[in-house]
């Protein structure tokens, strides 16, 4: 029965297509479906008892077997040829990969090769704070003494505590001898990184500008970041950064974004809070050196009521838009009602809206009139008073809009049929609470699912919760 | 030979619509009905006051009503594996009836008595009567898979046959053939305790809210019947303060102790749209309420992990922060936040509370400002309401914490908006919180905001007579729902910039349940559809113009392994 190295040869053919979109998430059934393959076939002598194979594999497998049995008996596994045991490994989690690496003198070459060590997503947590494991501490030691210099693609994820972003900003501060070309810096809880001094944050990420001179992404939201260490990235990596995510960095300045727009003329994504939007930088990022952009996100925030905002003139988005005619425009609001003053005076050419929190029909009303590209709107909440004639405005106004959301708003059921029915099959995502929509003369509850599913050309049903 | 039946009750405390409590008079001899008390209780249920309270009242009143029927209750204390061999033995017990159980700790528990009463010649009858539709049936009819939307239960549940009608009252002339004559200290081996025997401290303890029992569940089955005949078009009720406060028509805690039979109601609700539609079949919103918990214990049905997130196959793994400080102050209803702590106090004092403060409070708890593990609130829910049945209270906080089930995760309550909302004068903050009774409306909501002159006026110092916001809710909201988005990006294969899409684990099922329903009901409407949609099945994945993005974000990565085995082979 036993013919590893075919089988090594059916599974790699197998799995080809998928190298593609080998992001570490999507793969991970496959790379357990190989893990248990490989296990099969490495300890059961290649008997088909344990899991058995994918149908089409065994039939492969039975018709190719005359042949080849001869020459396959008494495979050696340890001499299995490198560059396939390579391939394995890479979809094998780092433990199974441990595991296997004690199997032979050679697995465990193979177990080092710099191939295995190019991306690594640190995971910090601590017990006391979160339920997650952490990446353990000799790992961490082993990965900077001999894998450092291969790491090429690199994230950390803290939890909410100090300690964790503490520990982040160690490792990163002895990555001295490698050339990173993503950094991510993510809190998955609180925004732990912000509660760390800020010089020692600032000393540890330089390491890496300074020592990388190749960063072509880099996320660091909700860290203290600065102006200068800024300026020490731009120095070193200014040809090679595409993309640079800094939502809620207080420290920065909006000078300190625009030498960034200045010198990156490969910049193709931005997410950053309004308060270091200007015009200066829409017109930097819409020079001609510059690259068109493809995705920028500001984030409109404010944590305590009655902030004042600066408005952006209509010149510097036109000139956005005429540079780079198919970015994406994607802005978050989280503002109290009456900060909205200055936006959606003039024509903005957002595509995404996102509204978080209570947001007035006024506004809302301006939206229909000045955002003809957009795409996606969400409002999470409005006052009492239904958004009829808001939203048959969008529809009719915004001619590209294909989701929409709403949370805690009204809308009565007429006028949300005649809403889908101006949309019509451009429609793609409808997410509406139940308790939106308010019955009336034409349409119950009942009779809407019919009458909205009717227009969008597929069946429909409002987002229900229990009610329990 | 003679037949000594023995009916176990545990849920289902009532005489009407009890088909195990029927077959054990089935030609009985003598029928005992035994309740068997563990101070420990069931499994994982970790009981509060009210709950005892809910359970002895319902108790009581069982016994009274079986009394009537010259019968009575024996309420055994132990565990049920020491006491059935003992009382088999010394009533020589021939059959052992009670009430099908589907959830896990249940079906465990069930399956050793069984065993302890088949080795023991017992012959035992199980009867089905806790849910209107068998969960093991839907899970068949959906490819042997609980179905995971509540869209797709629903189109399951269309294809079912009605529910078995309810089975009348156990009636005297059952019950004349099969006495018993071991009265003699009844009361005082196998009466129903008092909240002092269980240790208890019943001092100043003010009458319940939510009076246990089969009898006041009859009685409020009419008013709620009356109350639903009243809303001519039987549309949902508007929210308004008034709806948060208990009602005298609310019949959850009945159904969960099973004082109330769930086909009982189901019945008395559709034979009353019928007569008021000229008997139109009832859509299925009617039951809305009921189906909900029919969806959850189907869901739970064969999950043990359902209560948990680790190990548990549905549930989305989130990196929720252990604060036992903050849960804390949630569960003592000291957040701060007025809305949230009145939810928290009534839910304390009365043991129930609305569906919309349970979400309130849930997504305050979890996704929406402390991120703290639904688990651990469900656990708070486990000791104080009175409706927490097992699977609909992991269930409910799955879907409130955006773990399982649910695809809109973009919007969650502001422990302010929401209460403005809902409660604009105040009233019910006013009545659980009653130091907060001098705010003017405006600041009801947000004491924290009034100057410090109306501060004084309402004779109530924020910081000194009543809590500080705990978090700055506007802030944390903002934070958590960018994490929510990088889990359900993570998750999903699904790359746009939107926060509207779709998510994979139920992507499948949510198209699925399309497909049925496409077939089955657009085909029904014929001539308002046209003819090419009735056959069409779900539109293919939409293909994401903004999938770029991320992909220019990671596509170094998976490069790298590419490359790898290129690099490798020079």
């Amino acid at each position: 029965m036993g013919c590893p190295a075919l089988v090594q040869v059916e599974t790699s053919e197998l799995f080809i297509p998928t190298e593609a979109n080998a992001p570490s998430q999507q793969t991970g059934i496959m790379k357990r479906a190989l893990c248990l393959r490989v296990t099969e076939e490495d300890f059961g002598e290649g008997s088909s008892h344990g899991v058995l194979p994918a149908p089409e594999f065994r039939k492969r497998k039975r018709k190719q077997k005359p042949k080849e049995e001869e020459e396959e008996v008494g495979v050696d596994w340890a001499r299995m040829p490198q560059e396939i045991l390579l391939h394995i490994f890479q979809y094998l989690p780092l433990l199974d990969r441990a595991h296997a690496s004690l199997v032979s003198r050679g697995w465990n070459q193979v177990f080092h090769m710099p191939e295995l060590w190019r991306f690594f997503e640190f995971e910090l947590n601590q017990p006391a704070s979160s339920y997650l494991k952490a990446t353990h501490p000799d790992l961490i030691k082993q990965i900077i003494k001999k894998h450092s210099n291969h790491l090429q693609y690199v994230s950390f994820k803290v939890d909410s505590s100090t300690e964790s972003a503490e520990a982040a900003c160690d490792i990163l501060s002895q990555l001295v001898n490698c050339s990173l070309k993503t950094l991510g810096l993510i809190s998955t809880a609180r925004p732990s990184f912000m509660e760390l001094p800020k010089s020692h944050f600032i000393s540890a990420l330089t390491v890496v500008f300074v020592n990388s001179k190749s960063l072509s992404s880099l996320k660091i939201d909700d860290t203290p970041v600065d102006d200068p260490s800024l300026k020490v990235l731009v120095a070193n990596n200014s040809d090679t950064l595409k993309l640079l995510k800094m939502s809620s960095c207080p420290h920065v300045s909006p000078a300190g974004i625009l030498c960034v727009a200045d010198q990156c003329h490969g910049l193709r994504e931005l997410a950053l809070n309004y308060h270091l939007l200007s015009d200066e930088l829409l017109l930097s990022l819409s020079s001609e050196k510059h690259v068109h952009l493809e995705h920028l996100r500001i984030d409109v925030v404010s944590d305590t009521p009655g902030q004042h905002f600066h408005s952006i003139r209509k010149s510097s988005w036109d000139a956005m838009v005429k540079h780079s005619p198919k970015f994406s425009l994607v802005m978050y609001f989280f503002l109290y009602e009456d900060e909205f003053g200055p936006f959606f005076r003039d024509e903005i050419p957002v595509t995404h809206l996102y509204f978080g929190r209570s947001v007035s029909k006024d506004v809302l009303g301006r939206v229909g009139l000045h955002c003809p590209r957009l795409v996606e709107l969400v409002v999470c909440a409005n006052g009492l008073r239904p958004l009829d004639e808001e939203l048959i405005r969008i529809a009719r106004r915004c001619t590209q809009l294909s989701a929409i959301g709403l949370g805690e708003c009204e809308v009565s059921c007429s006028a949300f049929v005649e809403f889908v029915q101006m949309c019509g099959r451009r429609l793609s995502q409808l997410s509406i609470m139940e308790e939106v929509l308010i019955p009336d003369h034409r349409y119950g509850l009942d009779d809407i699912h019919w009458e909205v599913s009717k227009h969008l050309g597929r069946v429909w049903f409002p987002d229900m919760m229990p009610c329990w | 030979m003679a037949v000594n039946s023995v009916h176990w009750f545990r849920k289902g405390l009532r005489l009407h619509d009890n088909p195990a409590l029927q077959e054990a008079l089935d030609g009985a001899d003598t029928v005992r009905c035994v309740y068997i008390m563990d101070r420990c209780f069931v499994g994982s249920d970790n009981f509060g006051l009210n709950r005892w309270r809910f359970l002895l009242e319902a108790l009581e009143d069982l016994d009274a009503s079986l009394r009537k029927l010259n019968l009575r209750l024996f309420v055994v204390r132990g565990q049920p594996t020491d006491v059935f061999p003992r009382l088999i033995k010394e009533w020589n017990v021939t059959r052992l009836t009670f009430e099908y159980d589907s959830e896990p700790y249940g079906k465990k528990r069930d399956a050793t008595i069984l065993k302890v009463a088949q080795d023991l010649g017992v012959e035992t009858r199980i009867k089905h009567s806790q849910t209107l539709y068998t969960p093991a049936r839907i899970i068949e009819l959906n490819n042997n898979a609980a179905p995971l939307t509540f869209k797709r239960f629903q189109a399951l549940v269309q294809r079912l046959e009605l529910p078995k009608r309810p089975l009348p009252l156990v009636t005297r002339q059952q019950t004349d053939c099969c006495q018993t004559d071991d009265t003699a200290n009844h009361d005082k081996c196998y009466g129903v305790p008092s909240l002092e025997e269980l240790g208890f401290k019943t001092q100043g303890l003010g009458p319940a809210v939510w009076r246990g029992g089969e009898s006041e569940a009859l009685e409020r089955l009419n008013s709620h019947v009356d109350k639903k005949g009243c809303m001519a078009n039987f549309e949902r009720p508007n929210i308004s303060a008034s709806s948060l406060m208990a009602s005298p028509s609310g019949l959850s805690p009945y159904l969960s102790f099973g004082c109330l039979s769930c086909r009982t109601l189901y019945y008395r609700l559709r034979d009353l749209y019928m007569t008021a539609r000229k008997r139109c079949t009832p859509p299925l919103s009617l039951f809305a309420q009921l189906l909900w918990r029919e969806f959850f214990y189907t869901a739970a049905a064969n999950n043990p992990t359902f209560d948990r997130m680790r190990g548990n196959p549905i549930c989305v793994q989130v990196p929720w922060d252990d604060n036992p400080g903050a849960l804390a102050k949630w569960a003592e209803g000291r957040t701060g936040f007025p809305w949230i702590d009145a939810i928290i106090t009534q839910l304390r004092e009365e043991g129930w509370i609305h569906h919309l403060a349970r979400h309130a409070v849930a997504c305050f708890l979890t996704r929406g400002n402390l991120w703290t593990s639904w688990e651990s609130g469900m656990k708070v829910f486990e000791e104080l309401l009175l409706d927490a049945d097992w699977s609909v209270n992991a269930g409910s906080w799955m879907w409130m914490s955006c773990s399982a089930f649910f695809q809109q995760f973009f919007h969650s309550y502001c422990p302010v908006g929401f209460g403005r909302r809902t409660d604009p004068n105040g009233d019910y903050v006013r009545k659980y919180i009653p130091k907060l009774r001098g705010y003017p409306n405006r600041y009801i909501h947000e004491p924290w905001a009034a100057p410090e002159s109306v501060q004084k006026a309402a004779g109530c110092l924020v910081g000194v007579d009543y809590p500080r916001p705990m978090v700055n809710h506007a802030q944390s909201n903002r934070l958590n729902v960018e994490r929510m988005k990088q889990i359900y990006k993570s998750l999903s294969n699904y790359k746009g910039l939107s926060l509207l899409g779709p998510v994979s684990t139920i992507q499948e099922e949510v198209e699925s349940a399309v497909m049925t329903e496409n077939s089955r009901t657009l085909g029904n409407i014929s001539g308002t559809v046209p003819e090419d949609r009735k056959t069409a099945g779900p539109s293919p994945p939409r293909k994401r113009s903004h999938d770029r993005l991320e992909r220019t974000e990671w596509g170094p990565q998976a490069k790298a392994h590419c490359s790898a085995s290129a690099n490798n082979q020079q």
